[in-house]
């Protein structure tokens, strides 16, 4: 160990290792530090200031990789060894990641503040998710992407527990915690069958050593396919395909709504950046292998997603099943296993997050006080009490099922075009794809008929409680959903950009 | 190569046969006089005054994360200050980072009153 000690100050003498392409890791982690002591300083009725201190480093970070990719460089560069990497695509996930993140934590502001939940320690322990998830989308090594993934699903798992007296979120933690453990165990498994069949850890080294084996081989060997069947359980898991999805319904369910809006919004973002990281970059030459497996779950997550949600009374419980099913849409530009299905895919989570977002948020301003507001029965007669909301509900829902004009309609387009044009013989499987997303129109359109359609089941007329900052930036999120659908060209020439080969 | 292994095997079967053997021979040759007292669950003890779910304060737990704290620390600065000399500036200023942030979270804790012991 000494020796391996001795060898590596060889490598840190040399110019190699430039720790500013980590940045902005190292400012969030510090900012993170800066508020923890802060926060212990402040009383409670100022807690504001924690509040405030979070939102500036996520602003603050967005602003400053905006101007890194404008006017230094979208270059693709290492750092620490060769297990950190700074690429566009990364920069742009990130900058997703930090504007989401602004919105969940200003949505949750008045949640939290209502059910006396308003800690300091929901912002740091959010923070360190997100700490965790640049670190995956970050990741050039196996190891560090492990790393940034368990930095992310302890965070999470701490976050469901937030409000400990009630049962049903200590329920939903513990099975959350059990359920991401084996999933942790079962993608460290392949990842070391991996490393064992391949002898390397970097995800760049493993992709050239496995593009090498397919030149002479026809068939990859058992053992790495059997690592790869662990990793993509692990995969599965994390972004709960089916029949790994067991745990999404509970913990969206038994979660505190502004969690849940965490949960449901940027940790699919990362998801996202996990699999491309994975199968992408380091098991690319493998992708024959692999697409046959996600066809199935893909397939899978179609069905059970749309069919079983058509079941639900419980809103946060309809919306989990959603995500399953637009899990499965995601999976679809993986299946192409082009550049275009990647960029496609990119485009799907970045919108359903903005979506998703607007989606919770909305579920968050009509509850109150001892009223969650998340039976799909509380959503009778919405529109006679706040039409503004209904119309944006409406929004948000058609967007979901993927309604022209809004953007939900344009992100399905993009991934089933890019799966018939990869000509690998899956059009059946976009028809599916397709034939499932009709089904699940049913119930985003339910909700819209129970909102215009159906008189209320009890006369609340409770006002909404909300700031003015939660009124204005909610109404632009759900406008956003119509705005990406009139006028989605910026984003998706920013999506293809990212996964272009550099010239 | 693989008969080398053959103690290993032997042992395993022994091991498992005997340890299967013993606990079936005493199932099948020990009397069983079962009656209402030797079936409850206290045989020799109290009842059950309520339910075991009740919210208790975890003490020991904080005492234990305490413990990782310290413990890890001293087991990353052994082998860093054995090779110390040759790390040069670069090994201080990283353990020096990783100190200062087990410090926040020492400071943390102690300002939250988790060493508080009444």
């Amino acid at each position: 160990m000494i020796h391996a000690l001795v060898t590596a100050q060889s490598v840190i003498a040399a110019p190699a290792n430039d720790y500013g392409l980590a940045l902005p890791e190292i400012i969030m982690l510090s900012a993170i530090c800066a508020i923890l002591i802060i926060d212990l300083f402040v009383s409670q009725n100022k807690r504001i200031i924690t509040y405030l201190l979070t939102q500036a480093t996520l602003i603050g970070l967005a602003i400053y990789t905006i101007h890194y990719i404008l006017h230094i460089s979208t270059a693709t560069e290492y750092t620490f060894n060769d297990s950190f990497i700074r690429d566009f695509k990364g920069d742009v996930l990130k900058i997703a990641i930090y504007i989401i993140c602004f919105l969940v934590f200003l949505y949750s502001k008045d949640y939290l503040r209502e059910r006396r939940l308003f800690k300091g320690e929901y912002f740091v322990i959010g923070l360190f998710g997100v700490l965790g998830m640049m670190i995956m989308v970050s990741a050039a090594s196996m190891l560090i992407l492990y790393l940034g993934l368990e930095v992310m699903s302890l965070s999470l798992y701490a976050m469901v527990a937030f409000n400990r007296k009630s049962s049903v979120a200590s329920e939903a933690a513990m099975k959350y915690f059990v359920l991401g453990a084996i999933a942790s165990g079962m993608l460290l498994y392949g990842i070391s069958i991996i490393y064992g069949v391949t002898g390397h850890i970097g995800i760049g080294e493993i992709s050239s050593y496995l593009g090498e084996l397919a030149k002479s081989k026809t068939t990859m060997p058992l053992s790495l396919v059997f690592g790869l069947v662990f990793i993509l359980i692990g995969i599965a898991f994390k972004l709960g395909a089916v029949p790994f999805h067991m745990w999404v319904p509970d913990i969206y369910h038994g979660a505190p709504t502004s969690v849940t809006l965490y949960i449901g919004t940027i940790t699919k973002i990362a998801a996202f950046a996990m699999v491309v990281r994975l199968l992408v970059d380091g098991l690319g030459p493998m992708h024959k292998e692999w697409t046959q497996i996600l066809v199935v779950l893909s397939l899978l997550s179609l069905a059970v997603g749309n069919i079983v949600a058509i079941a639900q009374t419980n809103i946060k419980r309809m919306l989990a099943y959603s995500t399953i099913s637009h899990i499965g849409f995601l999976l679809l530009g993986f299946i192409a296993a082009n550049e275009n299905g990647y960029s496609a895919s990119m485009f799907y989570v970045i919108t359903y997050a903005i979506i998703a977002a607007a989606a919770f948020g909305l579920i968050i301003l009509f509850s109150r006080k001892g009223f969650e507001s998340d039976n799909l029965n509380d959503f009778k007669g919405l529109n006679e009490r706040h039409p503004w909301y209904a119309f944006m509900m409406l929004i948000v829902m058609f967007s979901l099922a993927g309604v022209p004009p809004t953007v939900g309609f344009f992100a399905k387009l993009h991934v089933l075009q890019a799966l018939i044009k990869a000509d690998i013989g899956l059009t059946w499987l976009a028809i599916v794809a397709v034939s499932f997303a009709i089904i699940g129109a049913f119930y985003y359109i339910r909700v819209i008929k129970l909102m215009y359609f159906d008189k209320p089941v009890t006369e609340d007329n409770t006002p909404i409680t909300a700031g003015a900052d939660m009124h204005i930036v909610l109404s632009v999120n759900c406008l956003l959903a119509l705005g990406l659908g009139l006028f989605p060209g910026a984003l998706i020439y920013l999506c293809s950009l990212v996964f272009t080969p550099a010239v | 190569m693989l008969e080398n292994y053959l103690p290993v095997l032997i042992f395993l079967v022994v091991g498992v046969g005997l340890g299967v053997g013993l606990m079936f021979v005493g199932f099948v040759i020990s009397p069983k006089k079962p009656d209402s007292e030797k079936l409850s669950t206290y045989e020799c003890g109290f009842e059950a005054f309520e339910d075991s779910r009740v919210t208790f304060n975890i003490r020991y737990y904080l005492v234990a994360i305490l413990f990782i704290l310290f413990d890890l620390e001293i087991a990353f600065m052994f082998p860093w200050a054995v090779v110390m000399g040759k790390l040069g500036w670069f090994g201080l200023i990283s353990m020096t980072i990783f100190l200062g942030i087990l410090v926040i979270g020492f400071i943390y804790e102690w300002k939250k009153g988790a060493l508080e012991w009444e």
